[in-house]
């Protein structure tokens, strides 16, 4: 006789169960999945079944000069709400981790709130911010937009970074002689290099697709959401289809990336990110 | 003697079904024992455990219990229960909602339940804390809660995994005598598992040493102790010193040691023990021994008595035990009765 | 081990940003919400016209109360599609649960336009689902309802949702130790009753904080009606935001926004005591 243990605790069978959650995935992926399908549609969106397959929705999309000129703004404003969010919430993930003043509660609150509150206010606000500075809306609005209402984003992955950091480290190198600057640099950073990537992948995902805030903040030049909404409004066309299924191409790419990232350090603090608003 | 909890687990490799001589075992188990499944960590004694609870399939064999088959029945349908060995209390319930709940899950009457909770927390000494969280407890006190939350179904088996092993020494102790005085109050068989083989030999009726997933001896404490079957058994319950070495035409010869031996000739190994043997100028048994000469390499002196290391000339070294006597140093003669001279299996 | 240098320089400069650009704002909606328009001009006029507006005109009762009902349906579905989800990945999926996990993440990382717009097409009357039925002749003419209305609304957010509501519960539900679960079939509890008695119970922070965020972000939408919604599916938010652009009543939709802001911060409190409350070590 040997006694060998089955690996996993058994996991029993629930059929009903099983089919439920299948039905719950397709619930989920039918609608992408039939948007890359009558991408290659030629008679347009609508209609079943999709009857004659086509590249010209791309062929028009790549000719289309605005759409590219919207993906170059968001790129812009993404890098710059990247740069932004991340030194401004590396800040606050080491104030709230190390230092004591009064109204830090309120403060934490106050970082945390743009995660939970609806676009809509936190634009809103900024917009009247913005006339009452006298500022004029442009790309750099939004930018200032995306940056503030995406540090928390930073904050918190940042913070749970600190936390799960072992302290004794930067202990050890001021004994052995560094100063804090030195400490900062050559200890602090380098341990927190997956939670910075990880929360930059997600603040640059974010702001590619942020529309609520974008949507009081914007001026004159568009950024892909943006641009695509004003499509929508004047009618459909399946190149909006072609752009929507690349983006989607794309956005899986980088979540692969960043999931990676993430499980590779940081295990169970990074769900905290999306539970916790 | 045959009574209530008979427990006979046959359970079977993958490579195909093979009866255990444990069945053997099961026929002398009465309602007071207490086994013990001891064994190293990988051994297989929590599979074994968890097999009997309900929580691993066998992939092939049986598992019976007091004549009825126990496998094929879900955990929540069996007369087993289990104390786990992180306790596993429920930390949304109060201690006594923690032992309520299996009285609970039956459907069992308010009354009913407010008695007999009441009763299992003062077997366990823990009728104070029924209103606690079981966060607020310590270690030995959850342990306690734990026990009372199995026994309150009034199981025909009690599973406990290591429940000591988390606790420090000191209470370990209290916690062993507790245990004990218990299970013969409740007459409920127990079965332990533990890799700690003092614990088994002060608390069981019978010991199944496991190793790598097989039974390597099933007895009770003394008969282990006294008698082991293997090497490994004599290595592991307790202190031993293995000889190895040969028996020709009746003597058997290891390293520098010889004695009358009426096993077949062929290779042997031998355990002896340190207790076993003793100097030449303190013995009076009149025949039956054998004698030897040895150097004192280290001695180590432990309160009540002393361990030597002596070289006897071959390549390994012998432990005495002796009472405690002062420094020594030297050569002496030794001598041990031949019949605690063990023969063993590899 | 940090000097007060150290601490000083850290902290300023997130608490500037922060007063400035998210404190100042707020304050400064609210203090909109007391002032009025006179012919198209914003006067600094302190009045609570706005609020008075507000609560007795039925109109904006009406589509208040249309917006609750909406977030309320879109938190029920979302947690009526990822609890159980949520629960047959922690408790059944054995070796393809962290396969599936991904597998559920992934749309969320799918712009919120994209998915909306999938909708669009597919419940319009010329659009997927329309054509679906009509080709294998379960209806005849295309079925009304589907698009531009609050049902589309409900539908479009709850696809939205439902993975950001399955996130917390699976968490919370991976937290809890298998021995537990163990404990409770040890003790004759079946599959069904160990999840009313230990399982539930033990997830319902994570519960709590997921429907929380539907609920809340729900609250606030104002694309979703726009592009599925049509007349009958306008939402509060929408009034928000047309006051600030063809209306042009900024303090009357600041007055809004500092009501939906009000209930929203309760809401949170409200939860975060709750999830105190239910969390266990």
């Amino acid at each position: 006789m040997v006694l060998q243990m089955s690996g996993a605790t058994s996991t029993r069978r629930a059929p009903l169960l099983t089919i439920y959650a299948a039905l719950v995935f397709i619930f989920i992926y039918l609608p992408v999945v039939v948007l890359i399908l009558y991408s290659f549609n030629r008679d347009g969106v609508g209609g079943f079944p999709p009857r004659h397959f086509t590249l010209d929705w791309y062929r028009q999309l790549f000719a289309d000069t605005s759409i590219w000129d919207a993906v170059e703004n968001s790129l812009i404003v993404a890098a710059g709400s990247v740069a932004l969010a991340l030194i401004l919430g590396l800040l606050a993930a080491l104030a709230l981790d190390r230092a004591n003043f009064p109204g830090k509660a309120l403060f934490r609150r106050l970082v945390l709130l743009p995660l939970i509150l609806p676009g809509i206010i936190t634009g809103l606000s900024l917009l009247m911010f913005a006339v009452f500075a006298g500022a004029q809306l442009s790309l750099f609005t939004v930018f200032l937009g995306h940056g503030t209402a995406l540090i928390s984003v930073a904050t918190t992955e940042l913070f749970a970074g600190l936390q799960k950091m072992d302290r004794t480290q930067e202990e050890a190198s001021l004994d052995l002689g560094a100063t804090p600057w030195q400490t900062f640099w050559c200890i602090t950073l380098p341990n927190l290099k997956l939670s910075l990537i990880a929360s930059g992948l997600l603040i640059f995902t974010l702001s590619m697709d942020e529309i609520a805030v974008t949507f009081f903040l914007i001026g004159r030049d568009n950024t892909l959401p943006l641009e695509i909404w004003g499509r929508l409004r004047r009618g459909i066309t399946p190149e909006i289809n072609a752009v929507s299924t690349l983006i989607f191409a794309v956005s899986v790419g980088l979540i692969v990336i960043w999931y990676r990232v993430r499980t590779r350090g940081l295990g169970a603090e990074a769900q905290e990110l999306l539970e916790r608003p | 003697m045959n009574s209530s909890a008979a427990s006979s687990a046959e359970t079977a490799s993958p490579a195909g079904g093979v009866l255990l001589e444990v069945r053997g075992v099961a026929k002398n188990f009465g309602a007071r024992n207490v086994l013990k499944n001891i064994g190293e960590s990988g051994s297989g004694k929590t599979t074994l455990l968890r097999l009997v609870a309900g929580f691993e399939q066998p992939t092939a064999g049986e598992i019976w219990m007091s004549g009825e088959r126990l496998d094929t029945l879900p955990p929540y349908k069996r007369r087993v229960n289990t104390v786990f060995q992180h306790y596993a209390l429920f930390p949304h319930l109060s201690v006594h909602e923690n032992v309520a709940y299996g009285l609970r899950v039956k459907k069992t009457s308010a009354t009913e339940i407010g008695g007999r909770v009441d009763e299992a927390l003062r077997m366990v000494k823990m009728q104070e804390f029924a209103d606690s969280q079981p966060s607020k407890l310590s270690g030995g006190q959850q342990q306690r809660v734990a026990l009372a939350r199995a026994l309150v179904n009034r199981p025909l088996l009690l599973l406990l995994d290591e429940p000591l092993s988390a606790l420090d020494a000191n209470l370990r102790k209290q916690m062993q005598s507790e245990l004990k005085a218990l299970q013969r109050e409740l007459g409920i068989t127990f079965l332990f598992v533990t890799h700690d083989q003092e614990e088994a030999m002060a608390l069981s009726d019978r010991i199944a040493l496991l190793r790598n997933g097989s039974l390597e001896q099933v007895a009770s404490p003394r008969e282990i102790y006294a008698h082991p079957a293997t090497a490994y058994t004599a290595q592991f319950i307790g202190q031993t010193n293995l000889l190895r070495g040969e028996i020709i035409d009746s003597t058997a010869r290891c390293g520098t040691l010889q004695w009358p031996s009426e096993g077949p000739s062929g290779p042997a190994i031998f355990s002896l023990r340190p207790e076993a043997i003793r100097f030449a100028s303190d013995d009076v048994t009149p025949h039956g021994t054998a004698r030897f000469r040895a150097s004192l390499e280290q001695q180590f002196f432990s309160g009540a008595s002393e361990l030597l290391e002596v070289n006897c000339g071959g390549s390994q070294l012998l432990r005495v035990r002796i009472s405690a006597r002062g420094p020594l140093s030297g050569e002496h003669e030794f001598v041990f009765s031949i019949a605690d001279a063990i023969r063993v299996q590899e | 081990m940090y000097s007060r240098t150290y601490k000083t320089l850290v902290s300023i400069p997130p608490l500037l940003w922060v007063g400035v650009f998210l404190l100042l704002p707020y304050a400064l909606m609210f203090a909109h919400s007391f002032w009025a328009v006179h012919e198209g001009v914003l006067v600094h006029q302190w009045n609570l016209h706005n609020y008075a507006t507000l609560f007795s005109k039925p109109v904006y009762v009406e589509v208040l109360l249309r917006t609750m009902r909406i977030a309320a349906s879109v938190t029920l579905c979302s947690l009526l599609l990822g609890y159980p989800l949520a629960y047959y990945l922690s408790f059944h999926a054995g070796a393809r649960k962290e396969l599936l996990y991904q597998l559920v993440i992934v749309p969320l990382w799918v712009s919120y336009l994209v998915r909306g717009y999938a909708w669009k097409t597919i419940l319009g009357s010329e659009g997927v689902l329309n054509g679906f039925l009509q080709y294998l002749h379960v209806t005849h003419e295309p079925v009304a309802f589907l698009l531009y209305s609050p049902f589309a609304v409900v539908l479009m957010l709850t696809h939205i949702y439902t993975p950001f509501v399955f996130l917390p519960i699976y968490a919370a539900l991976e937290h809890i130790p298998r021995p537990l679960v163990e404990a409770s079939h040890d003790l004759g509890a079946g599959a069904a009753q160990t999840f009313l008695r230990v399982i539930l119970p033990l997830s319902i922070p994570g519960l709590l904080a997921g429907a929380t965020f539907a609920f809340v972000l729900s609250l606030g939408d104002f694309l979703a009606p726009l592009l599925v919604g049509g007349a009958s599916g306008t939402m509060i938010a929408n009034v928000v935001q047309s006051l600030f652009g063809a209306a042009l009543d900024w303090p009357l939709g600041a007055a809004i926004s500092v009501c939906i802001l009000l209930v929203i911060i309760s809401l949170l409190f409200l939860t975060e005591r709750l999830e105190k409350r239910w969390s266990f070590k």
